[in-house]
């Protein structure tokens, strides 16, 4: 088996609002092997922009990690100062957004944003690292001389991502996490994101967690995916495997309600709302629209187990195989 | 250039405003129901003087040709003269002038740089220590009235404690600098009059310090809740995932954003603070313009009034249209 680069273990993420305590993320586990392509799937608001940040370590206020450990390199990052986080941020782990116009800094230029980056990785002045931009700025396909000078309210929606792309990948960082890199764009800007981002990673050999609600989009780009529903983790397996034999009654609904070729719509289709998560239904989160709900549904966390090799789920429909 | 057309534009926006403030200042002058020459002759003068007196001061004419020619006169640089002194308005005004200028930057100083700091800090520190007291000094600071803020503090550190001197410009005792600026400070700078510019420092403290006091507040208050919003925006988490230290991600990345907003109101407060020079100066015995104002309304020496208003309203304007470019300069989204 290849190494490791990312485990989750057990990690707990709750958010203190005037409305209660949220518990966005439910002791979720799960692992990235090296140079992998690990896909995070789930409706909105099923906690994947919290794990991703749970990971670079930037859930601040009013939320909190309470639980759990994140594993990266060898090195737990929940127990990691601040000052250590930030030598990691941006070198070793990198994030690219979902909003692009709105994660540039509206009074910089553009290149100046991206020089930023690699001059604090290269620990020199960012004028002095005007090739290097130039650089980054070609390998996303855009002109360096030109674009380098824009402000990002002068940029479209799809220059603003190649440029936090560039800028992600401008350390080559070992880990690459996109959250939803291409939801905010344009159907036929999607796809060039998409492809864009595959030559980079495929170049380059980073490890990538790709975030999204695109089934369709998942499918092409990962090696491995992962369901969440409502701050936990139902089901894991290779693409292939998933798609050929979903075993969590969620994600058979999910694929059920697969949108057509370029529909934009969120994923739908299976009866019920997604829970609140102040006030998460007990047990197994599914059960309150779960057809095959049975009476331990409701009493018991259904653990994560493997089914097939590399194929997990958490479902008391598969609960013989461990008693 | 885009920057230059922007500028034209403002600049001609401002002279129609300057007429629409001279138009009003000439209606609501002329409209009162007031006798300037009755306030200069004293109720018993005989008819036929009044009538010279009328003469003299163009009254005699209908308002709108005394309009026309009020227009002609500013667009030539001529205010008129004033009743009260019988000097040019302008050469008042040139005068008195300095004197609130040197106030009103001393006071536009200590506001700045007092207000965004206790803002940033307020924001940084949400709900400590630091923001509950800038939340308490800036309560006061808004609704405390000048005049008394200014009392306490002649009270406490001018009667009391003895550390600074109480009204005027200068000690007694102190040669005033050569006149070159009017501004006390300036003038002793270049005069090389050391001893002067100290006293008129500790002379400027206080009158400073309490005109200052409401702009501070205000300036303060924005600062916090607009740097509080940029904190939460996108590009923020930007800066922190490309591993950004704190004290960049605030100082770099934040507070040209958080400026923003703090511009207009610096702005807008200096409007206040023009409102304020007139107690500020009346409390502190300074001989400012709101002074001058002060007392040409109670004579009213129209044109004294109408000159002096004027060209506060041009201060201003030109403040707001300063407060516009350095707004252009700062977010590239204003120029267009
Ligand atoms: N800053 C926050 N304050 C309160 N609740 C939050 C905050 N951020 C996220 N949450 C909650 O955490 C849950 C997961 O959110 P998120 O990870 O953003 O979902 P998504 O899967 O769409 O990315 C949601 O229920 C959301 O309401
Ligand atoms: S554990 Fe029960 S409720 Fe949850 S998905 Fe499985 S069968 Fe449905
Ligand atoms: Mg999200």
């Amino acid at each position: 088996m290849k190494d490791a680069i990312l485990t989750v273990k057990n990690l707990k993420v709750v958010f203190h609002t005037y409305r209660g305590t949220v518990h966005a993320l439910d002791r979720i586990n799960f692992t990235v092997l090296k140079n992998e392509r690990f896909g995070i799937i789930g409706e909105t608001g099923c906690g994947k922009s919290v794990t991703s940040l749970a990971i670079m370590r930037l859930i601040e206020q009013p939320g909190e990690i309470v639980e759990g450990e994140i594993v990266f390199d060898g090195k737990d990052l929940v127990k990691t100062q601040e000052s250590i986080l930030n030598t990691i941020r941006g070198r070793e782990i990198s994030m690219i957004f979902q909003e692009p116009l709105s994660s540039l800094n509206p009074v910089m230029k553009v290149g100046f944003q991206i020089g930023e980056s690699i001059a604090k990785i290269k620990n020199t002045s960012i004028k002095s690292c005007r090739q290097e931009v130039f650089e980054a700025l070609k390998a996303v396909d855009l002109d360096p001389t030109r674009v380098s000078n824009l402000y990002p309210h002068e940029l479209s929606g799809g220059m603003a991502q190649r440029i936090m792309i560039a800028m992600a990948l401008s350390s080559n960082p070992k880990l690459l996490i996109a959250d939803e890199p291409t939801s905010a764009l344009d159907v036929t800007i999607q796809a060039q994101i998409m492809n864009l981002l595959d030559d980079l990673v495929s170049k380059m050999n980073n490890t990538v967690i790709l975030i999204t609600h695109d089934l369709g989009v998942a499918a092409q780009f990962c090696d491995k995916i992962m369901i969440m529903y409502a701050g936990t983790v139902v089901e894991q397996a290779k693409t292939e495997e998933l798609f050929d034999n979903p075993l969590h009654p969620y994600t058979k609904g999910l694929l059920k309600a697969i949108p057509k070729v370029g529909n934009r719509d969120k994923l739908t289709g299976i009866p019920g709302s997604v829970p609140d998560l102040v006030n998460p239904p007990s047990g197994c989160r599914f059960h309150p629209r779960c057809p095959y709900a049975m009476k331990i549904c409701s009493v018991e966390k259904p653990p994560l187990t493997e089914m097939n090799p590399g194929h997990l789920v958490a479902c008391h429909l598969y609960g013989d195989k461990n008693g | 250039m885009k920057l230059g057309s922007y500028i034209l534009k403002r600049s001609l926006l401002m002279l129609l405003v300057m007429f629409g403030v001279l138009a009003i200042v000439f209606a609501i002058v002329h409209v009162i129901p007031a006798d300037p020459v009755g306030a200069l002759l004293g109720g018993n003068a005989p008819p036929d003087v009044v009538e010279r007196m009328k003469e003299q001061l163009g009254l005699n004419k209908p308002l709108f040709d005394q309009f026309v020619d009020y227009v002609w006169g500013v667009i030539h640089g001529n205010l008129g003269n004033s009743i009260q002194s019988g000097r040019q308005v302008i050469q008042d005004i040139a005068e008195y002038f300095p004197v609130t200028l040197q106030l009103a930057i001393a006071s536009i100083i200590i506001s700045i740089f007092l207000g965004i700091f206790l803002g940033i800090f307020s924001a940084i520190y949400r709900n400590r220590w630091i923001d509950h007291f800038s939340r308490i000094f800036s309560i006061l600071g808004v609704s405390m009235p000048v005049f008394w803020t200014g009392l306490i503090l002649l009270l406490v550190f001018y009667y009391i404690l003895g550390w600074l001197p109480g009204t005027g410009q200068l000690s007694l005792f102190v040669i005033p600098p050569e006149k070159i600026t009017g501004m006390i400070l300036v003038d002793s700078l270049l005069d090389g009059n050391w001893e002067a510019f100290w006293d008129g420092l500790r002379h400027l403290i206080l009158p400073a310090t309490v005109l200052g006091y409401a702009a501070t507040a205000s300036i303060a208050r924005i600062t916090r809740a607009s740097m509080l919003d940029v904190l939460n925006q996108d590009y923020i988490r930007t800066a922190k995932a490309k591993g950004m230290p704190k004290r960049i991600v605030i100082y770099r990345h934040a507070l040209k954003n958080a400026l923003i907003p703090v511009i207009t109101i610096i702005g807008l407060t200096f409007g206040g603070l023009l409102e304020g020079a007139v107690l500020t100066e009346t409390v502190f015995g300074l001989p400012g313009l709101g002074r001058y104002i002060v007392n040409a309304l109670l004579v009213l020496d129209y044109p004294a009034i109408m000159g002096g208003t004027l060209f506060i309203a041009l201060v201003y304007s030109l403040v707001n249209l300063s407060v516009d470019l350095i707004y252009a300069v700062i977010d590239p989204r204003m120029r267009v």
